[in-house]
């Protein structure tokens, strides 16, 4: 569904994709991870498009999308969840959630609206208030709200379990879970590395702009490098 | 009250409503993109002088206004387009430095197209002043008040009930979420560009025949709307509003109690008064977000 060949981005002069190749296909939870500054959340961002592409291509069902404005990779059901959440802090829940479905037809995006709201039933009781006066946790269950809004085929995750309670970090994983089971394809990225190894079908550790191990989320569990660099063993 | 003061009270609440228009103007630009459009003065200024110039021309009013505002707003567009955006990632200080060039590069262009003297448009309505408690209201002031109160109310249903009006909110209040949501900014900032130079014309259309126009009319408009804009707390609708109408009503007050010499300078004093006791304006943001 979606290949990756060759990638590399800069902030600048500085390099912080040094020629990545990954591949995430239909359905599959892919997982990345790696230490802060490896360059996960400038993957994603170049993966939607906000950020330039500096070299390398990106592939999308067959079709180069290496060039494609944000909203086009959108609107092809590329859908970026962003670290931090990120949500609308002056406008109500359920405005962020309708900005969500901003390029849908109105019934479809009332269709979506009462499927986040039957997820995330916490959402529904703050629908009129600030996004802004959310607590973490359900910034994060808004933000991922506002992601399914889109009628995402493949969605991307950056952090969603950053800074979040256990039990919290718990709900989350657990929503994530019940989207796979929904057939949607997700590439996830998240300091949690044993929960997103545990999840995932395939997985890439990213080194300082670079992927350098990859293979089923079982067998990177288990790997000793793995173990000793992010599970802390 | 004395019919002096209801004099002075519906004076200023004309001249406030035109600078409120204009701080609207300031306001939406800035939401937009952070950037204090120091060319709004000459959206105003285009449209008064190009209704002038049209309605000279033999076009009636009803086809010489919108035309007017559709010019401002293509130069609007045109100020975004050429000015604005091949500076993207430039520093805010430098864009503003940029809006100031374009701004005396418009009345260059006015001088050139147009002429130098002072016009006057003939008012909508007649001049038979309307006797109010003692006090005289030009029907002008009617249509001023009135397509204001108007306008206002237009803009609070587009921001607070339509999805694109709250996807320019959106766009100001988070940039690269809005993006990811799949709005495309570009025409965000394009379409505040132009809704602001619209509203500057309007105003600028609206206050011509009480006040004139000439080619320099937008240096003060603008710098009254800009200090509106201040007072009120910049990037608020409501305190646009507010502060064009406070600041309207303070500068006839005191330009007929004090002396007229000073009206001008209740503006600027008004500006720093706030900026010294109270950054945010009367109704600015203060930061309750949750981080």
């Amino acid at each position: 569904m979606l290949e990756v060949e060759g990638l590399a981005c800069r902030y600048g002069r500085i390099p912080a994709l040094k020629g990545i190749d990954l591949r995430v296909a239909q359905g599959e939870l892919v997982s990345l991870v790696g230490a802060n500054g490896a360059g996960k959340t400038t993957l994603l961002r170049a993966l939607s498009g906000v950020l330039p592409t500096w070299a390398g291509q990106v592939r999308f069902e067959g079709a180069d999308i290496t060039a494609l404005a944000p909203e086009r990779r959108v609107r092809l059901g590329i859908v970026q969840v962003p670290e931090g959440r990120q949500v609308f802090g002056p406008l109500t829940v359920e405005d962020n959630l309708r900005l969500g479905g901003y390029l849908r037809r109105r019934a479809e995006a009332g269709r979506a609206l009462e499927r986040v709201y039957a997820m995330f039933p916490v959402l529904r009781g703050k629908r009129s208030e600030p996004a802004g006066t959310l607590s973490g946790g359900q910034q994060q269950m808004l933000a991922i709200g506002r992601g399914l809004m889109a009628a995402p085929r493949l969605l991307l995750l950056d952090e969603p379990s950053m800074g979040l309670a256990p039990r919290l970090v718990e709900e989350i994983f657990a929503c994530v879970r019940s989207l796979k089971a929904e057939a949607t394809t997700i590439f996830l990225v998240d300091q949690n590395a044993r929960a997103a190894l545990a999840i995932a079908d395939r997985a890439y550790v990213l080194e300082t702009g670079r992927v350098v191990l990859e293979g089923s989320g079982h067998d990177l569990l288990s790997n000793d490098q793995v173990r000793e660099a992010y599970l802390g063993l | 009250m004395s019919a002096q003061f209801v004099q002075f009270l519906l004076t200023g609440l004309t001249v406030g409503a035109i600078y409120a228009l204009v701080a609207l103007g300031f306001s939406i630009i800035y939401n937009a993109s952070q950037v204090i459009n120091f060319a709004q003065g000459e959206f105003v200024m285009i449209g008064g002088m190009a209704t002038v110039w049209f309605a000279a021309a033999g076009v009636p009013y009803a086809a010489a206004i919108p035309l007017a505002v559709a010019a401002a707003a293509a130069v609007g567009l045109a100020l975004e387009k050429f000015a604005v955006e091949p500076a993207r990632g430039a520093s805010v200080v430098t864009l503003i430095i940029i809006t100031i060039g374009a701004s005396i590069f418009l009345r260059g262009l006015a001088t050139l197209i147009w002429d130098k003297q002072l016009h006057v448009l003939k008012p909508f309505s007649g001049d038979t002043p309307i006797v109010l408690g003692g006090a005289t209201l030009l029907p002008q002031s009617l249509w001023v008040l009135g397509v204001s109160l108007a306008i206002v109310l237009a803009l609070a249903w587009f921001f607070g009930r339509t999805l694109l009006g709250k996807a320019m909110l959106a766009t100001s209040n988070n940039r690269l979420a809005a993006q990811l949501a799949g709005i495309r900014v570009r025409h965000v900032l394009a379409l505040a560009f132009a809704l602001s130079a619209a509203l500057g014309a309007i105003a600028g259309i609206l206050i011509a025949p009480i006040a004139f126009t000439s080619y320099d009319v937008g240096v003060m408009l603008g710098l009254k709307g800009f200090a509106a804009a201040i007072l009120g707390g910049m990037g608020s609708g409501a305190g646009a509003v507010v502060g064009g109408i406070v600041l309207g009503i303070a500068e006839t007050m005191s330009a007929g109690y004090i002396s007229s010499a000073y009206k001008d300078a209740i503006a600027l004093l008004a500006m720093l008064a706030v900026l010294f006791f109270l950054p945010s304006g009367l109704l600015g943001r203060r930061g309750t977000e949750r981080v």
